[in-house]
């Protein structure tokens, strides 16, 4: 009978810790990614080679290299959980990378390993996608325009710098992740990773210049806690 | 009690399928590359012990010991030797992306790549060439975890007529392969100047008019292939998904009339007209020596 009982309260447990993955109220790791120094001067992308791209800005758009915003904030900064959460799979969902007037919306994209990502071309002109990973396989794709869009998946996690050879001004990255939590900064710097599990996480923040940082946090139950990464500018 | 029991066990059920999804897919051990491979290129089979000293007496100096393209030679070379641990091959029959058949490392050894510093080994006996593709393929784990892409399949060659030639023209403008690769097919698009490999090393588009063999092979049906698979580690990309076959073999008639020293039976249809013999014409630059005869 007492074998039964613990048999009985350690299913109990393994129901409460089901609860708390299923349920919406895990822990929440927010937070905002700054600058500190001065960031490179962005230039203006010089569209003159490919007119029905120019025409789409009444001025030339910047390189987008650096994105900043206002406080200091840093834009396109993938804030992720790179250690103490379990792998996951792929979300039946697809990620979505589009080219328009010659430059990659969004800038920086994350997805998860085997998620499919549809590439698509919304411009009168045609591109080449061209990813460069290192662990992945290597393809480049044509896609002139109305061309139906590009399926693909990667089955390793990479940053994998995406470029255009056509109009060389087009980069891009990909950012190919183990799990779910992960969440890129747009205007503002802000982040937020929710329905963490308790646990302990190494949350690490990537950006395509200024290389990653990483900090340790620990969440127990539904607590939110706050973490920022600050990031060293380089002017050149 | 009984009803708590039950939903207890029926929790640990559905917990117990996604953790082991998971164990799985964490606990995968990183491939190796495997020590003995062999190739099947028509009735040989190639061993890779065989292909071993082969190897190291002819393809190392430039390929490196490992096989990473860092041999003593590379930093003299451009483009630099193909990394067999990247296995990320330029002539392949295959989709872009995929690993190449045995054929098409074995086609590649013996025709050598035109405009590099990799020779033709023809002169090998046709054993060693099959065991040397054998052999590189164990650099790179990519042979024991992937299997080559399915060979992209060439239609029989459509039968040549003007419509056909006019159509790539136009092709050859919708499909902006001019960005690159020049309005008259010299390789001087306005792209051309901005292109780097994978390595991030300068490259040239192919220039048409200086020979009709390009790094690839010389027939239509090679020209077929390579805008189908494109070059991978190079800036040409695949046009297997955007382009219609009939479509790609007007364009392989058209690319001919760009080698205007090549005596092509496409070059021959194109100069019996009026319009297309100006323009090859126009393309011949005579004294060239002082420049003498060239029209501002």
């Amino acid at each position: 009978m007492q074998v039964k009982h613990a048999v009985i309260a350690g299913l109990a447990m393994l129901a409460a810790s089901a609860v708390a993955v299923a349920g919406p109220s895990g822990g929440t790791v927010s937070g905002k990614v700054t600058y500190e120094g001065t960031p490179a001067k962005m230039k203006p992308i010089d569209m003159s080679k490919e007119p029905s791209c120019a025409k789409m800005y009444p001025s030339p758009p910047l390189a987008e290299t650096v994105v900043t915003g206002a406080g200091s904030s840093l834009e396109n900064v993938v804030v992720y959980v790179s250690a103490g959460a379990p792998d996951e799979p792929a979300p039946s969902t697809a990620a979505t990378f589009t080219q328009k007037g010659c430059r990659y919306i969004p800038h920086l994209l994350a997805f998860q390993v085997n998620q499919e990502l549809k590439i698509t071309n919304e411009d009168q002109t045609s591109h080449n996608i061209h990813p460069l990973p290192k662990l992945n396989r290597e393809w480049n794709k044509s896609q002139p325009p109305g061309t139906p869009p590009i399926s693909e998946k990667y089955d390793k996690a990479e940053f994998i710098p995406v470029k255009c050879n056509v109009h060389p001004w087009m980069h891009g990255t990909f950012a190919v992740l183990k799990n779910s939590h992960f969440s890129v900064t747009r205007d503002g710097g802000a982040f937020s990773l929710a329905n963490l599990p308790p646990g302990k996480y190494t949350i690490t923040a990537w950006h395509e210049s200024y290389g990653d940082q990483s900090q340790d946090v620990t969440i127990s139950g539904t607590e939110a806690k706050t973490v920022n990464f600050v990031f060293k500018a380089k002017p050149y | 009690m009984l009803n708590i029991k039950k939903l207890c066990l029926n929790v640990a059920v559905a917990l117990m399928l996604p953790a082991g999804l998971v164990a799985q897919l964490a606990d995968q051990p990183a491939a190796k590359p495997s020590a003995h491979l062999e190739s099947h290129v028509g009735n040989l089979t190639g061993h890779s012990e065989a292909g071993r000293p082969l190897y190291y007496r002819y393809c190392w100096g430039c390929h490196g010991a490992r096989g990473d393209g860092n041999g003593e030679n590379a930093p003299y070379l451009t483009p630099q030797p193909r990394n067999f641990v990247a296995a990320t091959f330029k002539c392949r029959s295959t989709p872009t992306g995929t690993l190449p058949l045995d054929q098409d490392l074995y086609n590649s050894l013996v025709r050598g790549f035109n405009f590099t510093n990799m020779p033709s080994w023809a002169a090998l006996t046709a054993q060693s060439r099959a065991d040397l593709v054998a052999f590189i393929k164990t650099f790179s784990a990519r042979w024991v975890t992937e299997k080559p892409g399915d060979p992209i399949p060439i239609p029989a060659e459509p039968k040549l007529t003007l419509e056909s030639l006019k159509h790539g023209g136009e092709l050859y403008q919708k499909l902006e392969c001019w960005k690159c690769h020049g309005q008259e097919g010299r390789g001087d698009g306005p792209s051309a100047s901005t292109l780097t490999d994978s390595n991030d090393q300068p490259i040239r588009p192919f220039n048409f008019t200086t020979t009709n063999r390009s790094k690839c092979g010389k027939t239509n049906q090679d020209l077929y292939r390579i805008f189908m698979t494109g070059v991978d580690g190079t800036p040409m990309p695949s046009f297997a998904d955007v382009i219609k076959p009939e479509d790609a073999w007007d364009l392989v008639h058209y690319l001919r009339t760009l080698q205007y020293n090549n005596r092509s039976p496409e070059l021959a249809l194109w100069e019996s007209t009026k319009e297309g013999r100006e323009i090859v014409n126009a393309k011949h630059v005579q004294n060239t020596y002082t420049g003498s005869g060239i029209q501002p």
